[in-house]
């Protein structure tokens, strides 16, 4: 039990430093890494619960999911903020506003 | 359907007008000659049918001989109202006289208003015309028989308004329309009060509830002078008697349907159909008017020079006759009297139409419109010049003087036989027969007063003289045919007497007991007229000659002088020649009261009840309204509508700061609320 609330602390600690990542970075490549940061702290969450608490392959499995979302995800995404490099010269998000009023 | 021959034929009989009054109506001016043919074919069918029937009455010879249908025409409950028609000797013979004298109009009517702007509607008046009289002829009940009286109504007053463009005519149709209301509301009264007694409309259950006692006293004399009014007011009876010579502004064939031969005698009718439930106090009302406007109306004829104006009188008195005769209990003379009237008199207005179209004829030659063509003091010495129209016109001015030989005298015999039995029985009514004989005398007097005047002497427009001719063949033909007809031979038949109360027509005709209790019974007057007939005979034979004396002396050889006898009465004759002043007396104590009553009513109409009701009305209602818009406006507008909107407005301005457009915003918001949701879950 101990061991899994291990495995969950550093769970939540990871997921919290992705949301301040998120919330607080403009830099797009900064957010993205946020990002990771709360998919890999859910990755753990569901190895750990396979581990210890009765999920068994069906972790795995999702977890297996959520790296290749991932890296989909990431791929996507650098493409968006590439383009918005070229087009804005910038990757703050906070620029991209061109759809805004 | 239905089955029985009388009744088809009869119905065919009534129907057959009315369908050629609507083809004419919409189609008759498009038509070839206007389409006079189809009402002429339509009315001759109508008569050969009626002659089909009267020859089979006359084959049957059965007095008592009925054929009744009827349908139900309201049928509610316990309610019911049933129309329908009567076939008997009475109906038989009316119908036959209608369709008679209405063909003999249609065909005197297509010279002598030959190039009329509204020929074709003339047509379909006379066929409406003739379908109503047919209707009130045929019927069983008073209700149908009041709806038929009122479009009788109609058709009169259409037909004296044909030419309209005259005041004289529209005025003379409006009174005609008016006086006939007056009548008409007794009429109704009558009605209403015998079916509220008796609870139905036909004359067979009325009868049977007056025998029975069901309605008796007051109440039935006053339902029996009610209805009396509705026949005083179209047989133009005293005081009413007003409309009739107003009513010769109509065309002369017209007058002579209606105004002499049938519609007026659709009061007689009337009064010969309800005889059975009039009780004695209303007899005695009825015996009187008729009286009176016998006398009345013929001291009236005396002195008229317009030759419409005294047959109309002269029709007025026979109409009187004939209500004497019913009130005095000889009904069956009075309708006997209807049927030789109706053939003598419309001859008379034929003859009367003859001489006014040649006089027209004539006076259209000479370019002169002044002249009045209907003045017989513009005519005299028409008799080489007209010889048929003179001819005929003498056999019905024989007739109706009461000469022996004619009709006339057979019919006015009986009459005032019945006048002078009933004086005899009940001794306080003296006046009765004196009236009778009275205006007897005074009738052959002016009649002959007219033809002397029309056709004898000389002509006192001499230069009118070449050009008064007969009258075409259509015009002569009625006139020869009627003529004829006035001669006795055609009423006593089996019997070759001329002298004789019997024939056909009392066979057939057979008056009915009373059904009111203490009125002598059919035989017990039957009787009593027989006995007197000899005396009334000897009497009215000899009052006819000594009118037409007088008329001789006065008018042909002149040994008597007009003028000496003009100033001699002269208070008498300005009352007779000015009729009494009744249309002067009329006009000042009725006409114009209610005029200024109607004024009176008009000026509250006007200056009360629309200034302050009605005007107030649409004030208070402005008011309410402005009040109603304020509030619609500034309080439901202002705070509700507008409120509304203006709170959203709000609204969306604080929920807009929310949308900053900022990812990271958004990221802070969700987590947040998810923290707060886990905060309040784990409580």
């Amino acid at each position: 039990m101990n061991q899994l609330n291990t495995y969950l602390y550093i769970a939540a600690i990871l997921f919290s430093i992705g949301i301040f990542g998120v919330m607080t970075r403009r830099n797009g490549i900064a957010v993205l890494m946020g990002v990771e940061l709360i998919l890999n702290a859910a990755n753990i969450n569901f190895i750990a619960f396979s581990k210890y608490g009765g999920m068994n392959f069906d972790g795995h499995v999702f977890a297996l999911f959520i790296i290749v979302l991932a890296a989909a995800e990431a791929a996507v995404a650098l493409a968006i903020v590439i383009n918005i490099y070229n087009n804005l010269n910038t990757i703050n998000v906070d620029e991209a506003s061109a759809i805004k009023q | 359907m239905i089955e029985n021959i009388y009744i088809q034929n009869s119905l065919i009989i009534l129907f057959l007008p009315l369908v050629a009054f609507v083809i004419q109506i919409f189609i008759g001016k498009r038509l070839p000659r206007q389409g006079d043919w189809i009402s002429i074919s339509a009315i001759v069918t109508t008569l050969i049918l009626s002659l089909y029937m009267f020859v089979s009455m006359l084959q049957g010879y059965d007095s008592n001989f009925t054929q009744e249908w009827s349908f139900k025409w309201i049928n509610m409950g316990s309610f019911v109202v049933e129309l329908g028609v009567l076939v008997d000797n009475v109906t038989i013979i009316m119908l036959t006289v209608v369709t008679l004298v209405s063909t003999c109009t249609h065909i005197f009517s297509t010279k002598y208003l030959e190039g009329d702007i509204r020929y074709s509607r003339y047509f379909a008046y006379l066929g409406l015309f003739t379908f109503s009289m047919n209707g009130i002829v045929l019927s069983n009940n008073l209700m149908s028989m009041y709806m038929f009286w009122e479009l009788v109504g109609v058709s009169s007053y259409l037909l004296i308004g044909h030419w309209f463009e005259k005041d004289s005519a529209a005025n003379a149709s409006k009174k005609a329309f008016l006086t006939n209301r007056v009548g008409d509301i007794g009429f109704f009264i009558g009605i209403m009060l015998i079916f509220n007694a008796i609870g139905s409309f036909a004359f067979t259950d009325i009868f049977n509830g007056v025998s029975a006692g069901k309605i008796a006293g007051t109440t039935l004399t006053f339902a029996g002078v009610g209805l009396f009014l509705g026949a005083m007011g179209k047989s133009s009876q005293f005081p009413l008697h007003i409309w009739l010579p107003d009513a010769m502004e109509g065309p002369t064939p017209v007058s002579a349907l209606m105004h002499a031969a049938t519609m007026v005698a659709a009061g007689v009718y009337l009064t010969f159909r309800i005889f059975p439930l009039l009780t004695p106090d209303a007899l005695l009302v009825v015996a009187y008017i008729g009286g009176i406007t016998a006398i009345f109306a013929a001291s009236i004829a005396i002195t008229q020079n317009d030759i419409k104006k005294v047959l109309a009188y002269s029709t007025v008195s026979q109409l009187g006759y004939m209500i004497l005769a019913v009130g005095t209990g000889v009904y069956t003379a009075a309708f006997f009297h209807l049927l030789t009237h109706a053939m003598f008199k419309a001859n008379l207005f034929y003859g009367s139409g003859s001489v006014i179209h040649a006089m027209h004829h004539a006076l259209h030659e000479k370019h002169d419109h002044e002249t009045d063509p209907q003045d017989m003091r513009n005519m005299g010495g028409f008799r080489k010049s007209m010889p048929i129209t003179y001819w005929s016109m003498l056999l019905s001015t024989m007739a109706i003087a009461g000469v022996p030989l004619f009709s006339g005298f057979l019919s006015k015999d009986a009459v005032l036989a019945g006048t002078l039995s009933f004086a005899q029985q009940n001794p306080n009514h003296f006046l009765l027969p004196v009236f009778g004989f009275g205006a007897a005398a005074i009738t052959a007097f002016y009649m002959f007063r007219m033809m002397f005047m029309t056709f004898h002497g000389k002509s006192n427009m001499p230069d009118l003289m070449p050009d008064i001719h007969e009258s075409p063949k259509e015009m002569v033909g009625p006139l020869f045919l009627l003529g004829t007809l006035s001669l006795y031979i055609w009423y006593t038949l089996p019997y070759l007497n001329p002298f004789s109360t019997h024939g056909w027509f009392t066979d057939l005709v057979v008056p009915l007991d009373s059904a009111v209790p203490g009125n002598p019974t059919a035989k017990a007057i039957d009787d009593g007229a027989h006995h007197a007939h000899h005396l009334a005979m000897y009497l009215s034979i000899g009052v006819a000659f000594a009118g037409i004396g007088l008329s001789i002396l006065m008018y042909l050889t002149n040994v008597l002088s007009a003028k000496n006898w003009k100033s001699r009465f002269g208070v008498l004759y300005d009352l007779s020649l000015n009729k009494y002043y009744f249309d002067e007396n009329y006009n000042k104590y009725l006409y114009q009261p209610t005029l200024n009553l109607a004024r009176k009513i008009a000026w509250i109409d006007w200056e009360l009840y629309d200034k302050y009701f009605i005007n107030g009305f649409g004030r208070v209602t402005s008011w309410l309204s402005k009040i109603s818009g304020k509030l619609d406006f500034d309080l439901i507008d202002q705070i509700l509508v507008d409120g509304s909107a203006k709170i959203a407005n709000l609204m969306g301005l604080a929920l807009k700061k929310v949308q900053s457009g900022k990812i990271q915003n958004y990221l802070l918001y969700v987590t947040a609320s998810v923290i707060i949701l886990m905060i309040v879950q784990s409580f």
